[in-house]
């Protein structure tokens, strides 16, 4: 099961997520982000990999979806703390300029 | 080649089963004491092909996905995904990356490029109408060989 959890401030949407992110994940996944997404339009939304223990092409499907609807409005979407393996597969898509190098700090 | 040890699964095209498809694929090339970024590139791969069964394949109803999965001698991985489900006209067309029949559910169009990509050899052979059949292998470096 794949995760996401959001901290909002506004200005930039921060999404957690979890777990395996695949075409059956992907559904729910979707609809928790858009949500706030949509309603708050917010110049930064991260994703943040870090606790992602799988993902296939889904989960370039999922960013790419997001990133779509961000662009829509002005919105810029990243993605970061993507291990190996995560990583290996966003650039293979070619969206390596897509991972933040910035260091965030957690503020929960 | 000598076939040392295999599996047969047979699923229903349910989304679910793509989670449980994975884990039941990587448990078995366990045997072959891959590193984990080899396990990731074969549960990466099957996913996908598994994927397309119950995306692509069966788009409209819920049909039988085969999995046979076999340890060649002495260190090769083969897995086949097969179903009997619309088939794939243009293969070519299909296996270039980015190409997809389904952009309204958000697929990148990157399932063959994973597969190619992570797997050492990778062959399609379909039939509209009649089913599709994904092969592929991967050579599994021992660990005292990487070392
Ligand atoms: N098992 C299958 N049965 C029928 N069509 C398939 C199958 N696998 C792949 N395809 C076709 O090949 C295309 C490319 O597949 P893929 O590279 O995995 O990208 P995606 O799944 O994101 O569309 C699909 O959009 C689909 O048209
Ligand atoms: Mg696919």
């Amino acid at each position: 099961m794949g995760t996401a959890e959001i901290t909002n401030n506004g200005e930039r949407l921060i999404v957690a997520l979890s777990g395996e992110i695949d075409h059956h994940s992907l559904k729910t996944l979707r609809g928790v982000i858009d949500v706030q997404l949509e309603n708050y339009t917010p110049r930064l939304l991260v994703l943040d990999f870090r606790e992602v223990g799988f993902m296939d092409s889904s989960g370039i499907g999922l960013i790419l979806g997001r990133r779509r609807i961000a662009e829509s409005y002005g919105g810029k979407v990243v993605v970061k703390n993507v291990s190996g393996y995560v990583e290996k597969l966003i650039k293979l898509a070619g969206l390596g300029a897509m991972i933040s190098k910035q260091q965030e700090v957690c503020r929960k | 080649m000598i076939i040392n040890n295999f599996m047969r699964l047979i699923i229903p095209s349910r989304s679910q089963n793509e989670a449980f498809a994975r884990a039941a694929v990587t448990a078995f090339a366990a045997g072959l004491d891959p590193t984990v970024e080899e396990i990731n590139d074969i549960k990466a791969a099957t996913s996908e092909a598994v994927t397309n069964s119950i995306v692509h394949a069966y788009a409209d109803r819920i049909g039988n996905i085969e999995i046979l999965a076999r340890i060649l001698e002495p260190d090769i991985f083969y897995i086949r995904i097969k179903d009997k489900g619309c088939g794939i006209a243009d293969i070519k067309q299909a296996m270039t990356p980015l190409f997809t029949t389904c952009a309204e559910g958000e697929r990148a169009g990157l399932g063959f490029a994973v597969m190619e990509s992570f797997m050492d050899k990778l062959r399609v052979t379909s039939k509209p109408g009649k089913g599709t059949s994904v092969t592929m292998t991967k050579r599994i470096k021992s660990r005292y060989e990487q070392n």
